[in-house]
This record gives C-alpha cells, structure tokens and sequence, in this order.
C-alpha cells in the first residue's frame, strides 16, 4: 500500500480536532520543517493512523481508535498551528 | 466518541468548531462514465454545500456490524447536491459494492464536506490553473472546472490528464466542451493509443510538463497555482518535476489517492 496524504485523514482529524485540519500547519519536532497537514504522508494500515514528516519521514502523529475513544498522540509536532 | 484525548502543543488562532456528523444520504441515481467508473448524485438532507476540490467519507455497515469507511473526493460543482464518482477496485471491499450493487432509492451513510487545503474558490480568483489528473484524480478537478464554469470565472486553465486509454477518460464529453472556454485540455495517454493519435504517448514526463505548465512568473496574484491528485507516485513526480520548473511548494497542492486505481 502507497503512502496516502494528510486529505486522507481529514474527517477523523474533524472529528479529534473539531475543525477543518488539513490546512494546518505542523512543524516537524526532529528536523523543523514546516507542512501543511495535508502534506504528511499518511499511513492508514499501520497499528493505528500514522503520519510523518514528508521530509525526514519522522513520526508526527498517531491516531489510535479504539473502544468509541480516539488516542492522539503529537509529540512528534513542535507545533500544530491553525491555517 | 467518548472522548479523546490529545498529547502535544496547540497553538494559533482560536479555530471555529464544527461538527462533523454522519448523515444518512439517498442515491438520487448512478450513471456510467466507463466500464468501471460510476457516478452517484445523492440527496442529503442535511449537506451544508461544499467547495470545489473537497471531499466526503462514506461508511458502509454489513449485517454483522462490521464497518468499512472511504473517502471520495467530490464531484459536483459547489450547490450542486454531492455526487462522488467511484472507480470499481478488483479487489476492494467498498468499491465493487458501490459501482455494481449500489441503486436510485438506496441509503448511503456520509459525512462532509471535508478539507480545506486542496480547495479552489472562483470568487477572486486571478491565478492561471494548472491541473493535473491521474486517472481518477480527475474527480476534485471537474468539480474546479465545473465551479469556474457555473461561476463565470475567466482564469485560464491548463488541464493535463494522464490515463490508460482513451475509453478510461472519465467526463470525457464535459472535459471536452470546456475544451474552448479558456481551458486548454491535453490528454497523456499511458498504455494504449488509438489509430493516429498525435497526442503524448506514455507517462507524463519533464519535457511534456515543462510544454503544458505555464511558465513561472514573478511571484502576486498571478503566479500560477497546480492542483495535482491522483495515484501516489504520479503526484510525486508531477510535484518534483513542476519544483524544476520553479514552482514554490506552497503553489502546488496535491491531494494522493494510494496505489491503485492509477494511469
């Protein structure tokens, strides 16, 4: 399965974030490069959602659904900040 | 949901909240754009118009619970009701059932519009486009082009379609008419070629981009803008080579679908 992007996970980003979060911009916390959401690469099969840093393929985040809870973990963003 | 719970910094302006609720929808009727490409116009009630380029999640449930969800970009031009158009995978376990099973009168369950990246709005709109399909990335794009169309807007556009063959052209007749307007359209066709066809053979390459793209100009309001969708590896290379021909990053938007399904 090819990498998808970070459209792809646009609805479950609503549904966490509670606003449109593709135009967002995320700066990666390993190597500071800046991206819009729509931008990470995006692996939907992985244990969970997982997107990384089209630059230096870090982890930024991981989206973990289970039992009607969504996990969500950034520590991979320095920053997420509102288109 | 019951909850979620968020590890991290958030920053930035105060976001609007919105909810993003799953809604049952009606096929209003399925129409065949190639031998296995449908499009399916829904009515839903509770659909709060879209933008060009968007697109919606749909959610299938079987009889034992199991659930499967998918995303298709939109097809239909803003206030237009929603229409997704669906290309049938061997072996998908969504895509078959929405372009063979699927009927007029059928309930569908979605929830959209979504996205707010790769979004075109003709109001104000004063950039050249450059839109460039692969196979069933087409679809975000007819909903641009349709959106110029029906808004009046005059921005030129260059549409670079890349596809199997010419009977896999989706939209082919609707591509074609805007073909006049101000929208120049070239097809790249990949596997196989009619009798006499003097158009580009094979995938799109640098030399075929550098010909379509218009040339980089200084950067303001005109300065060219690309939307690219389709397969994975034929954004990347799109995107990579309209970065050789000085195109910034933030003037190309792309939106991947995967692996298959591809030119």
């Amino acid at each position: 399965m090819d990498t998808l992007d970070g459209n792809a996970i646009g609805g479950l980003l609503h549904e966490v974030f509670g606003t449109e979060m593709t135009a967002a911009v995320g700066t990666c916390a390993n190597c500071g490069a800046t991206f819009p959401v729509a931008e990470f690469s995006v692996f939907l099969r992985a244990p969970g959602t997982v997107a990384r840093c089209r630059n230096c393929l870090a982890v930024l985040m991981v989206i973990v659904s289970a039992r009607g809870m969504n996990c969500v973990d950034l520590r991979g963003l320095a920053e997420l900040a509102g288109a | 949901m019951a909850g979620t719970k968020v590890r991290g910094r958030l920053s930035g302006p105060a976001l609007p909240r919105t909810t993003l609720s799953w809604q049952l929808a009606t096929v209003t009727a399925v129409r065949t754009e190639t031998a296995t490409v449908r499009t399916i116009e829904l009515n839903a009630a509770e659909w709060a118009g879209h933008r060009a380029g968007q697109h919606l999640d749909v959610r299938l449930t079987a009889e034992d619970g199991y659930r499967a969800e998918r995303s298709y970009s939109i097809a239909s031009a803003p206030g237009e009701p929603p229409a997704i158009t669906v290309q049938r995978l061997d072996d998908g376990e969504v895509s078959p059932y929405l372009t063979e099973e699927l009927r007029a009168g059928d309930e569908l369950e979605l929830r959209g519009p979504i996205g707010g990246y790769f979004v075109w709005d003709a109001a104000g709109a004063a950039s050249p486009l450059l839109l460039a399909a692969g196979g069933s990335g087409i679809v975000p794009l007819r909903s641009i082009l349709r959106h110029r169309e029906q808004a009046g807007a005059t921005v030129p556009v260059r549409l670079l379609y890349s596809v199997r063959s010419l009977p896999d052209v989706i939209y082919r007749d609707e591509i074609d008419g805007y073909d006049a307007d101000g929208v120049s359209v070239t097809y790249a066709l990949t596997r196989q070629q009619p009798a006499g066809w003097t158009g580009h053979r094979g995938r799109v390459d640098g030399a075929l981009l550098a010909d379509i793209a218009w040339p980089k100009s200084s950067p303001g309001d005109d300065e060219p803008v690309a939307y690219v969708c389709g397969p994975t590896a034929f954004v990347e290379s799109i995107a990579e080579h309209l970065t050789k021909l000085g195109y910034p990053p933030r003037r190309v938007k792309t939106e991947r679908f995967g692996g298959a399904g591809g030119p």
